[in-house]
């Protein structure tokens, strides 16, 4: 139990010319919930990308439940991992968008039942009734039948919760979960993830610019800077009493 | 007479009343040639825009050659090809077949091109939420991508449609009796153009207008966000 589910061991991201994550140091418990925060640019999102093997990486090691995420054991020892491992790995992972990316052709029940169905083989009607749960979860039972063009953005991202949680995933990523949406709506959905965060199971990593949620729900907050943590605790030492300069300057544009 | 037709010169409208039924036999053979070439040009089509897609270069490259080639060449000198050439290799097909098979060569080199922007155009966000919920990469294709995709093709493939039935004239030098062709054996036979060719004129604006109408609505009728899967 004291294994990190999330090892990042030197990890280096590049685009190019451009250093996104520096020999990135960073562990996560199981269970744990975790925000991230930092200003635009500073790797936040990348580390959630690489998780869910949306981007890989250059160097270092990236370790999830204690098995290497972008490598695999070869013949001659670690190899880049095939896509056969990165769709096992991947099974452990689900992930919430911050433009919620779901499926617009499809109805709000068929984009939660589709991955349950073809890929973990789940009846129809048992996905339809977990789906059914889900989405009573999140507060849009009525809104099954739907098309995600027909709800408000805060519905539709509710909707990508209960359909990253239809996987069953052991680690729960959230890019920027609101930060699409009008400020109106940005409490619907922080209501949910704040239940969810009630979860002794779940891991949860959280990148957000909503500080007061960050305080509220993490176990620890760390704050990334130029591809690296720059500073981490728990949030009321880190948003009270940050030791970096550099935290401190940046707690105080994003608060006032 | 034509195809069992008796022409009246008596008046320019007897005439042109005449006529009417050779004419239509004509288009009938227009349309035919139109559609059957634009079935070939949409299934040859959606071939070349996988392959130009394919990541392996070798795969890739040579479709990339041969689109370009046949798009840079004038449909009559591949129709000329077709018909002259391949009878020497012992593949002789009907005069309407080649002509057919030619227009739909030609343009399965503009509709892979149709294909492969409606395919790129649907978002990365969609790909990455496919990838995140371990679709695989034939399901994503198939039911993330494609129906996302129809409604963005449509209505490029509807003006090449247009196009392809504007093109069905050339036929006529391969003794393809469509339009046309008739209306010109007409012309010679009466030794009246003006009124063959006036109302195949006629004809052709008719045939368009209806297909792009057509088009036109199955445009309005597919929703948006694609084709919706319940």
């Amino acid at each position: 139990m004291t294994d990190p589910i999330i090892k990042f061991d030197k990890v280096v991201k590049r685009f190019g010319d451009l250093t996104v994550l520096d020999e990135l140091d960073f562990e996560v418990k199981r269970g744990e919930k975790v925000s991230i925060i930092g200003p635009s640019g500073s790797g936040k999102s990348t580390v959630l990308r690489i998780l869910m093997t949306l981007e890989g990486i250059q160097d270092g090691m990236v370790t999830v439940d204690g098995e290497p995420l972008w490598h695999q054991q070869g013949t001659n020892g670690l190899e880049p991992a095939s896509e056969a491992h990165l769709r096992k790995m991947r099974g452990r992972l689900g992930m919430v968008f911050q433009q919620f990316n779901l499926f617009p052709h499809m109805t709000v029940l068929r984009n939660i039942t589709e991955a349950p169905v073809k890929v973990l083989g789940m009846s129809k009607k048992d996905a339809r009734v977990r789906a059914e749960e889900l989405l009573e979860r999140v507060g849009l039972a009525d809104q099954a039948s739907k098309y995600p063009h027909q709800l408000s953005g805060g519905q539709q991202q509710r909707v990508g919760i209960a359909r990253a949680l239809a996987m069953r995933p052991d680690i729960l990523l959230f890019d920027e979960p609101t930060s699409a949406l009008d400020p109106e709506l940005v409490g619907e959905v922080l209501t949910v993830i704040g239940q969810l965060a009630e979860e002794h199971d779940l891991t949860m990593l959280l990148v957000t610019h909503e500080m007061r949620f960050a305080r509220e729900v993490s176990d620890r907050v760390c704050f990334f800077d130029q591809g690296r943590i720059r500073e981490q605790g728990a949030p009321e030492d880190l948003f009270t009493a940050p030791t970096e300069e550099r935290t401190r300057e940046f707690l105080k544009a994003v608060l006032n | 007479m034509l195809f069992g037709f008796e022409w009246d010169l008596s008046s320019p409208l007897a005439f042109a009343i005449s006529i009417m039924p050779i004419l239509l036999t004509g288009m009938l053979v227009t349309i035919q040639a139109a559609v059957l070439g634009f079935a070939v040009a949409l299934v040859l089509g959606l071939v070349w825009a996988v392959l130009k897609s394919a990541p392996i270069r070798l795969i890739a490259w040579p479709a990339t050659v041969i689109t370009e080639f046949i798009r840079d060449t004038p449909l009559l000198v591949q129709l000329f090809f077709l018909y002259y050439v391949l009878p020497e290799y012992g593949i002789i097909l009907p005069a309407f077949m080649t002509g057919a098979l030619a227009l739909g060569i030609q343009y399965s080199a503009y509709t892979a091109e149709v294909y492969r922007a409606g395919l790129q155009a649907v978002p990365a966000d969609q790909h990455e939420a496919a990838r995140a919920l371990n679709l695989s990469t034939a399901r994503t294709f198939t039911h993330i991508v494609v129906p996302q995709a129809i409604p963005r093709i449509v209505p490029a493939m509807g003006n090449y449609l247009v196009s392809i039935m504007k093109d069905v004239p050339v036929l006529s030098v391969v003794t393809v009796l469509e339009m046309l062709n008739v209306a010109k054996i007409v012309g010679d036979r009466t030794f009246d153009y003006l009124i063959p060719l006036s109302l195949v004129g006629g004809l052709y604006l008719i045939m368009t207008l209806v297909a792009s109408a057509g088009v036109r609505l199955l445009d309005d009728w597919l929703p948006k966000q694609g084709i919706p899967l319940k």
